[in-house]
């Protein structure tokens, strides 16, 4: 397999309702993503999209809908999608697209906008249900996320002033982040007088809908070296899914994020993740699964990253691995394809050194990001390191 | 960094007042699910107010719902096996909103119930009722409270709802 780099980024604002259509926006994300690597349309090979479900939109087969907007006309393209998950798949598959010495170049472009949606886009989520054996009692998606999350709690002993913790960092982190939708200082106690909605879920452990897009560009090594002095490589990138029938599962450790991990890990070479790890970006829709994804990545023992990020391990500024740098989904908002890669997008700055004020200050080398999705089901995992 | 963030956010006001323009449609998407032949059965044993489970002896697993295929060895299940209409509560939630964020005064309480007799942490999802939502635990040990026998019509509805014992 050939060496991969990412070589540009380029994000929207991620906004409650944008004006820009999908279109519109994945065009913005995809300009600035080859303006930051220098590059034209021309300069690019292959696409792929990240794109959630058609629903969202209304618009079935979205992505050749969207490709116009994405660079793909008369170029090979490539559409997937899983979930939540999607935003750190579709880079994967842009790696082995390129990887493989089939393209020497591929623009990877994910979309969200989940406005359009109405009254609201949890609409287009309850078809995630089985239709016979689940739908019937009129669920909503806010379950899963508080069933997960009382298993999580139930399991360890934990405190919903632990898990309230995490909104308090990335939304603060956030406040630094030029399309952040929800940057904010809070207090623990602010999340946790916050409405409950689904207990344990309080309305600020919570990410908001978003309308948004992200890109990056990635580049074979010999076409990498002769456009920047500093590639960012894909050294690792992982991915697994683990059953439909998850309530023949415990919640409260995603076994399939350790698979997806693992694989990641071992094709970096990474055998001590909490060492050679120096910056994550876990996949955060919700409060306490920053909590979960950092255990399943290993960067924390089970029941453990509650204590250690009260500890500040995972602050961005003097923690041993900032986690969620960015502000994550919670902050910075979740259009659901593009949030995944608005954390490709950050380790993309943060390990170039180009974060700006939200540049973690422990000079990183290696950092992974990770999203999660489908029926709490897919872990996808990249590692990057320059 | 790229210095290029674009993105125009609205506000519901410029829709309400009409200072933008928007389409709204629609779209027609009904649907008639089969219930194959493992859910077939389960909903037909609901109804009899009985609950089913597949077993795989190679995984030495008993499975509910019930599936013609264990997903673990990938061989077609082996016995149907009967199960209780007992079993505890594996995790659970309050919920005070409907899915298009309409509030709610009373919760449901919609929770994952470990069944009796299936395989340990094999559990169903359905709904708790008749207890005080303060009151709920996991690992509390719950039943099924059936509809009678002549308004079940083999859904999962035919439990209306799991009780403490």
């Amino acid at each position: 397999m050939r060496k991969v780099a990412v070589i540009g980024a380029g994000l929207t604002k991620f906004v409650r309702r944008a004006k820009e259509t999908a279109k519109e926006l994945c065009w913005a994300a995809s300009k600035a993503a080859l303006d930051s690597a220098g590059l034209t349309l021309k300069d690019i090979d292959c696409v792929v999209h990240g794109t959630a479900p058609d629903a969202f939109d209304g618009v079935h087969m979205k992505a050749e809908y969207l490709s116009d907007g994405s660079g793909a006309w008369k170029k090979p393209y490539f559409r997937n999608y899983v979930g939540g998950g999607t935003g750190v798949y579709a880079p994967i598959h842009g790696w082995y697209h390129v990887a493989s010495g089939m393209f020497d170049t591929c623009l990877v472009v994910c979309e969200e906008k989940m406005s359009s949606c109405q009254p609201h886009p949890q609409g287009a989520f309850l078809t995630i249900f089985d239709h016979t054996t689940e739908r019937p009692l009129g669920p909503n998606l806010l379950w899963i996320f508080a069933l997960e999350m009382n298993r999580y709690m139930a399991k360890h002993g934990l405190t919903l002033e632990e898990i309230a913790q995490v909104s308090v960092k990335n939304k603060r982190n956030a406040k630094d982040h030029p399309s952040a939708q929800l940057g904010a200082d809070l207090t623990v106690d602010d999340v946790l007088k916050s409405e409950v909605l689904a207990w344990p879920v309080h309305r600020l452990m919570v990410s908001p809908t978003s309308d948004g897009a992200g890109a990056v560009i990635l580049a074979s090594e010999q076409v990498a070296k002769r456009l920047t002095d500093k590639p960012v490589w894909i050294e690792g990138v992982g991915w697994c899914l683990d059953s439909a029938y998850w309530t023949n599962r415990d919640l409260y450790y995603p076994k399939y994020v350790e698979y997806a991990a693992r694989m990641a890990y071992q094709m970096a070479g990474i055998k001590d993740p909490r060492r050679e790890i120096h910056v994550a970006e876990p996949y955060d829709p919700f409060a306490y699964k920053e909590l979960h994804h950092l255990e399943g990545l290993l960067l924390a023992d089970k029941g453990q990253a509650p204590k250690l990020m009260s500890e500040g391990f995972f602050d961005r500024e003097n923690g041993q691995i900032p986690s969620c740098p960015s502000g994550g989904l919670l902050g910075v908002g979740n259009p659901i394809a593009a949030a995944g890669l608005m954390k490709i997008c950050e380790l993309f700055w943060q390990l170039r050194g180009e974060a700006g004020k939200r540049q973690v200050k422990n000079n990183p080398r290696k950092g992974v990001a990770q999203a999660w999705g489908d029926l709490m089901q897919v872990g996808t995992v990249v590692v990057m390191g320059r | 960094m790229s210095d290029d963030f674009r993105g125009t956010p609205l506000d519901a006001e410029d829709f309400e007042k009409g200072k933008v323009l928007f389409t709204r449609d629609e779209p027609k998407a009904e649907y008639a699910w089969d219930t194959g032949v493992a859910i077939g059965r389960y909903l037909q044993e609901l109804k009899n107010g009985r609950l089913i489970a597949r077993n795989c002896v190679k995984c030495r697993r008993v499975m509910i719902p019930p599936r013609m295929h264990c997903e673990w060895c990938w061989r077609p299940t082996d016995d149907w096996v009967y199960v209780q209409d007992r079993g505890l509560v594996n995790t659970f939630s309050l919920c005070y909103i409907t899915w298009d964020m309409q509030r709610l005064k009373t919760p449901e309480i919609p929770a994952v119930i470990e069944i009796e007799g299936a395989s340990p942490g094999h559990g169903i999802m359905h709904k708790l009722g008749g207890v005080d939502p303060k009151k709920v635990k996991v690992g509390m040990k719950v039943k099924a409270v059936w509809k009678p026998a002549e308004e079940r019509v083999g859904s999962i509805l035919d439990i209306l709802h799991w009780a403490p014992t």
